[in-house]
C-alpha cells in the first residue's frame, strides 16, 4: 500500500485522531461522518462552493513573488495571499464549505468557538449570508481583549455567549460549543474553526482549506513551470491554513512541509503554545494528539503574543507530520514574530496578521537555497493586531 | 463475583451517588464515601476531576475546577482510597475522562484500581470501538467493569451492541444534555424509559443526569434498576458540607 499522510478509514493519521466523544455526541458526529464525503463531493455542492469562494471570498487569492523579501533572504519567496480574502484570512474558506454542509444536513441553527474572533468572525458573516441563527462562545477573557471582533460578529447578527468555566479562553469556549451540540443534537451544526476535534472534522476541514494548496500548484505552474514548491511554511496553532497549504503536497516528498509553532516568550519558560515541543500524547475536544497538559493529564493554558496560535492542542493530522517527521517543525517567539511582521510590512507593504508573522520569522532563523521555490501562507491580515502592534513597537 | 453484579441482584431500586474526589476539601474524599454508605446509599461514583469535562455542566465542572485547585490528582485519589476497603463494602466505581487515565497508563490505572478496591469505570469520552479493540482485555484482567453511557438518541442497533460488550449496568443518560438537576421528567423522557425497559436487554439499566429528589427518583426507577445523583448531591455539599450528608440521602429515600 502507498504510504499516505491523509486519515484513514478509521478517523485516524498514524495513531492520531478518531472520534473520543461522550455518547450524548455520538449520532451528530456519526451523522456528519457518513455523510460528509458524499455531500462535499456532489457536483451541486462543489459548484455552489467554488461560486462564492469566487464570488464572494474573492478567490483565488494571488500567488504573489515578493522580490524584496527574496532578494533579503536570497531565495524565491512567493506568498500566498489569504489575507485578501473577505474577513481577512484563510478561515472563510472552511465556513463557506461547513454553512453548505450544514445546509444540506438540514440544520437550522449554527454553533461556534471563537479564540480572537476571527472564526467567530468568519461564521457570523456565512450565517448571515445564508440567514441562519448563529450562536458564538467566546471565552470571558477574550472577549474582554478582542472586543472589535465581538462587536463584528454582533453587528453580523450573531450572538456571542461567554465561555466562563475553566481558563475563560479557547479551548473553554470549545468545550462550551460541545456542551451546547450536546444538548441541541438535531436542529444544530457546530462550525469548528479549525482541523481539530472528534473525526471527521480535522479531515473535512483540511479539504475545505485544500483550496489553499489547489491554487497554489496552478499559480506555480504559470510562473516557474512545476506544480510544486521545494518548501512550504505556515504558521500552526490547531492548525488549518497549513493543513490547507500542506493538503496537495502530503505525499510529495519532493516537498519540505515546515510548520511554525508559537514558542511565546520561549519555549522552556512555561509561557509557550509551542505544542508539539511540549505536548504529550492524549485527549483534548475529542481527538487523540498532542497536547499540552500536566503530568496528571490536566490541560494546560498555552500562551502565544498571537491569540490565533494559543492553542493547547494541534491537529491530528498535524500531530502525525510531527511524529512521522515529514514536516519540519520550527518554534519562533514573539519577539521574532514582531520583528518578521514589521519587516514584511516595509519590504512588501504587506501588514500581516501575528500569526502569519511567526512563519514569516522562519527566514531569519533558517537558510534556504538561492534557487529554492519557497512558498509562504500569508494566512491572515494584520488590521486585527494593530494594537499589538502599536504597543510592541511603542508606534 | 464483582460487587457491582452482587448489588444488581438485590431485589430493590438503587440509589447512586456521584461526587467529585477532593470536593468541597482535598481530603474530604474517603469520608465523604464513608457518610454515603452509612447514609444507606448502593453505590458510589468516585469523580476523578479533568479539567475539561465535556459532558458535565457547569455544577460538576466547578467542583472538578475547584478540586483541581485543591490539588487533586490521579495518584492522590490512590492514596486517600487506599484503605477504603477496611470501612466499605458497597461497589465504588470511578468516573473520569480518558486523558488523566491515559496519562496514569491505563493498565497502570486498572491495576491499582484493583489494588484499592475500585469495581468498575465510568468513562464518557472513551469510545466504544476502542473500548473493545484495546482496553476490554486491560479490564477485564482487573475484574474492572466498564459502563458505556447511552441516550435518549442512541440507536437501537447500537444499544443492542453496547449491551453485548456490557457485563455489569448501562448508564441511561436521560436526555439531551450535560449532567444537571432537573425538576422533573416530561413525556419524552417517560417515553423513553418505557422504550429501553421494554428492550429486554441482559444488563440492568441505572438511569443518570437530571436526577435531584424523591420524585425523579421515583419517575427513573419505574423501569429502571437504579438511578444516580451527582449535580443535586454536589450543590447540597457545597450548601451545607458534609456533615449533612444523610439528609440528602433520606431526602431522595424520602426516610
Amino acid at each position: 500500500m502507498k504510504k499516505t499522510y491523509h486519515v484513514n478509514e478509521k478517523g485516524y493519521y498514524g495513531t492520531f485522531g478518531g472520534a473520543y466523544i461522550p455518547e450524548m455526541l455520538y449520532p451528530n458526529v456519526e451523522e456528519l461522518r457518513q455523510q460528509y464525503l458524499e455531500i462535499m463531493y456532489e457536483d451541486s455542492f462543489q459548484k455552489e462552493f467554488k461560486q462564492l469562494l469566487k464570488d464572494y471570498v474573492g478567490r483565488p487569492s494571488p500567488l504573489f513573488y515578493a522580490e524584496r523579501l527574496s532578494a533579503k533572504y536570497n531565495t524565491k519567496i512567493y506568498l500566498k495571499r489569504e489575507d485578501l480574502n473577505h474577513t481577512g484570512a484563510h478561515k472563510v474558506n472552511n465556513t463557506i464549505g461547513q454553512i453548505l454542509m450544514a445546509k444540506r444536513l438540514g440544520k437550522t441553527r449554527i454553533i461556534a468557538e471563537t479564540g480572537a474572533g476571527q472564526h467567530g468572525v468568519a461564521t457570523a458573516t456565512v450565517c448571515a449570508l445564508m440567514g441562519m441563527e448563529c450562536i458564538v462562545y467566546m471565552g470571558e477573557i477574550d472577549i474582554a481583549r478582542q472586543a472589535p471582533n465581538v462587536a463584528r460578529m454582533k453587528m453580523l447578527g450573531a450572538e456571542v455567549r461567554a465561555a466562563k468555566s475553566g481558563s475563560r479562553t479557547l479551548k473553554d469556549a470549545t468545550n462550551e460549543a460541545i456542551r451546547d451540540w450536546i444538548s441541541n443534537p438535531v436542529d444544530t451544526h457546530y462550525i469548528i474553526g479549525s482541523v481539530v476535534g472528534p473525526h471527521p472534522y480535522p479531515d473535512m476541514v483540511a479539504r475545505f482549506q485544500a483550496v489553499i494548496s489547489e491554487e497554489i500548484e496552478w499559480q506555480l505552474q504559470e510562473k516557474e513551470g512545476r506544480s510544486y514548491p521545494d518548501h512550504v511554511i505556515a504558521c500552526v496553532g490547531g492548525g488549518s491554513n497549513a493543513a490547507g497549504a500542506f493538503y496537495q503536497y502530503l505525499d510529495d516528498e519532493r516537498v519540505n512541509l515546515i510548520a511554525v509553532e508559537a514558542a511565546g516568550k520561549g519555549i522552556h519558560s512555561g509561557e509557550s503554545a509551542a505544542t508539539s515541543a511540549l505536548g504529550e500524547d492524549g485527549i483534548i475536544h475529542g481527538s487523540r494528539t498532542l497536547l499540552m497538559q500536566t503530568k496528571d493529564g490536566q490541560i494546560t493554558e498555552p500562551y502565544s503574543i498571537s491569540a490565533g496560535l494559543d492553542y493547547p492542542g494541534v491537529g491530528p493530522m498535524h500531530a502525525h507530520l510531527y511524529e512521522s517527521k515529514r514536516a519540519e517543525f520550527i518554534s519562533i517567539t514573539d519577539d521574532e514574530a514582531m520583528t518578521a511582521g514589521l519587516e514584511l510590512s516595509q519590504l512588501e507593504g504587506i501588514i500581516p496578521a501575528i500569526e502569519t508573522s511567526h512563519a514569516l520569522a522562519v527566514f531569519d532563523t533558517r537558510k534556504f537555497k538561492e534557487d529554492d521555490i519557497v512558498v509562504l501562507n500569508l494566512s491572515g491580515r494584520g488590521d486585527k493586531d494593530l494594537n499589538t502592534y502599536i504597543d510592541y513597537f511603542k508606534l | 463475583m464483582n460487587r457491582i453484579n452482587q448489588k444488581l441482584q438485590e431485589d430493590k431500586k438503587l440509589l447512586s451517588i456521584y461526587f467529585t474526589a477532593g470536593y468541597p476539601s482535598l481530603n474530604d474524599t474517603a469520608g465523604v464515601i464513608e457518610d454515603l454508605e452509612k447514609s444507606g446509599v448502593d453505590m458510589i461514583e468516585i469523580g476523578l476531576p479533568f479539567s475539561d469535562p465535556l459532558a458535565d455542566g457547569p455544577t460538576i465542572q466547578e467542583s472538578s475546577t475547584k478540586a483541581l485547585e485543591n490539588g487533586m490528582t490521579s495518584e492522590l485519589l490512590f492514596e486517600q482510597i487506599a484503605n477504603i476497603r477496611e470501612t466499605v463494602s458497597i461497589p465504588l466505581i470511578i468516573m473520569g475522562y480518558l486523558n488523566p487515565m491515559m496519562q496514569y497508563g491505563i493498565e497502570a490505572f486498572c491495576s491499582k484500581c484493583k489494588e484499592v478496591g475500585i469495581d468498575g469505570l465510568i468513562i464518557p469520552d472513551m469510545p466504544v470501538d476502542v473500548y473493545h479493540e484495546q482496553y476490554q482485555a486491560i479490564f477485564e484482567k482487573y475484574g474492572l467493569l466498564n459502563v458505556f453511557l447511552i441516550t435518549p438518541q442512541t440507536s437501537e442497533e447500537r444499544i443492542r451492541f453496547i449491551d453485548s460488550i456490557s457485563n455489569g449496568f448501562i448508564y441511561m443518560v436521560s436526555s439531551a444534555g450535560t449532567t444537571g438537576a432537573k425538576n422533573s421528567f416530561g413525556n419524552a423522557q417517560e417515553t423513553y424509559f418505557d422504550r429501553i425497559g421494554n428492550m429486554n436487554l441482559k444488563n440492568p439499566q441505572i438511569v443518570g443526569f437530571g436526577i435531584s429528589n424523591h420524585e425523579t427518583f421515583m419517575q427513573a426507577t419505574k423501569k429502571a434498576k437504579g438511578a444516580i445523583i451527582g449535580s443535586a448531591f454536589i450543590k447540597h455539599l457545597t450548601k451545607n458540607g458534609t456533615e449533612s450528608i444523610k439528609e440528602f440521602v433520606d431526602m431522595v429515600l424520602d426516610k
